[in-house]
């Protein structure tokens, strides 16, 4: 479903003040933070500023709370998110080459985002999924047993599906 | 008080019980190394550097964060516990750099006296050093991240003691950095500019823009006249950057190593202090009258008028219209002075020798304009003269004392307290009493408004009237007052207000702590107060409007105050700011 940002805003002020009604509401910043995310799927500054007048927190503190966690996105992310698992069985079986052949095929650098908005590529440790090494993710995804030809066509088939 | 035995080094001692083993050991005489801590602000235990061995206890513990317990046994000083401490401290410096000689607060560093304090002699382990741009972006403060040890004294200053929230910890680990919100450029961000996390940095990560290298050749050009004034709690500071005892008057001091500086004409921010007290009761008397809003604010502290500016919009009305004494002063270099020496002014380099980092950022304000020009080219703080005075190799203590300049030279003692929190109001009251009865005030010194307590109230009878007055120090205080006010408007009808702990004395431009003293020392900030106090009480004139030099400037050129010269040129307007990252006005006031 796709929602304005008025839609939004209204559903994040909602759920601010619920958590208001609660005593030292300051301390749910995190889940307020959680909520923000979800909604936009990044923390701008104006949500944070946003949240900052409601729930009497100074932006500065919001600040070193989103980027404290690796969780909170602070940019806008592409429509898919690409995590290329570099953990040790993935790594010896070649995800380096995997990453290049990535990154040259998008023109981004590892935590970017195509100028289209379309892709964004990042790194992670351990799928869990040794088996298939090497491995990656698209949004919840997973691909295993990777070739640079094999990814090159996985990203040219998402880009198809876009069109 | 409840008393518990306790044993510190192997000796046995009473102390009170309910406070830390710091507070007990201080009271006793040991004084434990420490960084993070300041007995200001809320304890964060984020360094380590105060560690001691408690008997029993598994671990070191941090002394400002550990209460004191009956037969508690303490160790300050072991070998163990001197090689821990030690490891803690190189461990801060290991990615510190090493660049102390160019290294603007070589000398008077804290984290250099307490590596040579903890007898750091080597370094045995090499960091990874930070590389971040310095943020240059503030007229008043330069931020260099590479130098911050993440004690996090700025951030715990700037919200509990200013209430500004400037700052905070972003990132994680390593990547730590004390930052604006959105790591915004400083200019942008809600900090006031008031220096105090200069004041409160054990390093260069925070130093004020310094504008000495930029007012050298300005000096050299034989074609400008140099013309400088000086705050009033400059005299009061500026021995202890020369190792002299804190409340020390230099005031003729500085008037003579500015003239082996340089400067033409030397004058007295008193003056114009004076000059601002003759503007600023008069609007007053106004207001009484019916014609403005009140309680009348005063307007002379800049970081109080960027704050007032962006989280008390709706107290604009309220803000005395009066510029500040420096940038009155300005006003009147470039006019009526300019004007006597018959040069134009635009040829005169107007410098003013300031406590104060925010005036930097005063007087670049384009509203205070003159003319088209500012009243003020430069604002060069105490600490930044002292090093002037230093490296143009002038004895400084043993220097013969010489006058100020004429005309704008001589000021009453009202004029001298301006530099310490409630002498702008005592000041003003001095001059609106007798210019509102006719009649001889007969107690000139207030003593109610005087002292370092957070919000001070006081009132005088002028013709059975009833003037209730308020007096706040340090921004923080300012938000409770204003809160106050909020509450009940009628409340009172005068309120005076500095960005400072303490006033102009406490300034984010007053030289370092030295080593036997700690940042905001109230024992410091009083003995300043008290050098003014003594030099009021040392002149015959102690009101503004009995200063001649300041009867002769309204005969010569204002006419009279509030006079459409005078409003044309010492008086502006304030206007309502954004800035981003804002700061909801109900935390202010918590």
């Amino acid at each position: 479903m796709i929602q304005t940002d008025d839609v939004k805003l209204t559903e994040l002020k909602n759920f601010m003040a619920e958590i208001k009604k609660r005593e030292r509401s300051e301390s749910q910043l995190i889940a307020i933070l959680h909520k923000a995310q979800e909604l936009y799927g990044y923390l701008g500054n104006d949500v944070m500023d946003e949240i900052a007048a409601t729930m009497n927190i100074p932006t500065a503190h919001i600040w070193g709370v989103a980027t404290f966690y690796h969780y909170f996105n602070l940019k806008p992310k592409g429509k898919h998110v690409i995590s290329v698992c570099l953990g040790t069985a993935c790594y010896v079986k070649g995800a380096a080459q995997i990453l290049e052949t990535i990154k040259k095929e998008l023109k981004i650098a590892i935590g970017e985002t195509t100028q289209d908005r379309f892709f964004t590529l990042e790194e992670t440790r351990c799928l869990g999924t040794c088996g298939l090494a090497p491995v990656m993710m698209i949004d919840d995804k997973v691909y295993g047993n990777l070739t640079s030809k094999k990814v090159v066509e996985i990203l040219h088939s998402l880009a198809h599906e876009h069109e | 008080m409840k008393k518990i035995k306790i044993t510190i080094n192997d000796k046995p001692y009473e102390v009170d019980d309910g406070q830390t083993i710091m507070q007990a050991a201080d009271k006793l005489g040991f004084r434990i190394p420490r960084l993070c801590y300041h007995p200001k602000l809320s304890i964060e235990g984020a360094c380590r550097v105060c560690i001691v061995q408690v008997e029993g206890m598994r671990n070191y513990v941090a002394s400002c964060a550990y209460p004191v317990s009956g037969g508690m046994k303490i160790q300050t000083n072991t070998e163990e516990i001197r090689q821990a401490r030690r490891d803690i401290v190189e461990l801060i410096l290991d990615n510190h750099p090493e660049d102390c000689h160019t290294c603007e607060r070589d000398g008077v560093c804290e984290l250099q006296r307490l590596a040579h304090l903890t007898g750091m002699r080597h370094r045995h382990f090499e960091g990874e050093k930070k590389h971040y741009d310095k943020d240059l972006s503030s007229s008043s403060v330069v931020r260099d991240p590479n130098k911050c040890v993440l004690c996090g004294r700025c951030v715990r200053l700037c919200s509990e003691v200013q209430n500004v929230f400037a700052l905070g910890h972003a990132h994680r680990g390593f990547r730590t950095v004390v930052v604006p919100a959105y790591n915004m450029p400083f200019k942008d961000s809600v900090c006031t500019a008031c220096g105090q996390c200069i004041n409160v940095c054990p390093t260069a990560a925070f130093v004020e823009k310094n504008f000495t290298q930029e007012l050298y050749p300005k000096m050299g050009d034989t074609s400008l006249i140099k013309i400088a004034q000086v705050a009033p709690s400059v005299r009061a500071a500026i021995g202890e950057a020369f190792g002299l005892e804190p409340g020390r008057t230099m005031e003729l001091q500085t008037v003579a190593a500015l003239r082996r500086l340089g400067f033409d004409y030397v004058f007295d921010t008193q003056f114009s202090a004076d000059l601002t007290i003759m503007e600023e009761a008069s609007e007053f008397l106004e207001r009484l009258q019916g014609k403005g809003k009140l309680p009348m604010i005063t307007s002379c502290s800049s970081a109080w008028m960027k704050c007032v500016e962006q989280f008390h919009p709706d107290f604009l009305e309220n803000i005395s219209t009066c510029k500040s004494p420096m940038s009155m002063m300005g006003a009147i270099i470039r006019t009526y002075f300019a004007e006597k020496i018959k040069k134009r002014p635009e040829d005169i380099v107007s410098v003013a020798v300031m406590c104060c980092t925010a005036k930097k950022y005063e007087a670049a304000r384009p509203e205070l304009m003159v003319n088209g020009l500012p009243g003020v080219d430069m604002v060069i703080t105490t600490r930044e003269i002292a090093w002037m005075i230093k490296s143009a190799g002038i004895d400084f203590v043993n220097i013969k004392g010489e006058n100020f300049d004429e005309p704008l030279g001589l000021s009453s003692g009202a004029g001298a307290i301006f530099g310490t929190t409630g002498g702008v109001m005592e000041a003003a009251l001095r001059t609106a009493y007798e210019l509102y009865t006719g009649e001889t005030l007969m107690d000139i010194e207030i003593q109610d408004i005087r002292g370092l307590k957070g919000v001070k109230v006081g009132k005088v009878v002028m013709d059975g009237k009833e003037i209730r007055v308020a007096v706040a120090h340090g921004l923080g205080n300012a938000s409770k007052l204003l809160d106050e006010v909020r509450r009940d408007p009628n409340k009172y009808h005068f309120i005076e207000i500095m960005g400072c702990p303490g006033g102009c004395v406490g300034g984010g431009g007053q030289p370092y702590a030295g080593s036997n003293s700690i940042p905001l020392d109230e024992e410091c900030l009083k003995k300043r107060a008290e050098a003014l106090y003594g030099l009021d009480r040392s002149k015959t004139i102690r009101r503004s409007h009995q200063n001649p030099d300041i009867q002769r400037i309204y005969k010569e050129f204002l006419g009279r105050p509030l006079s459409a010269t005078a409003h044309r040129i010492l008086h502006t307007h304030y206007q309502a700011k954004k800035p981003c990252g804002i700061i909801p006005r109900e935390l202010q006031v918590r």
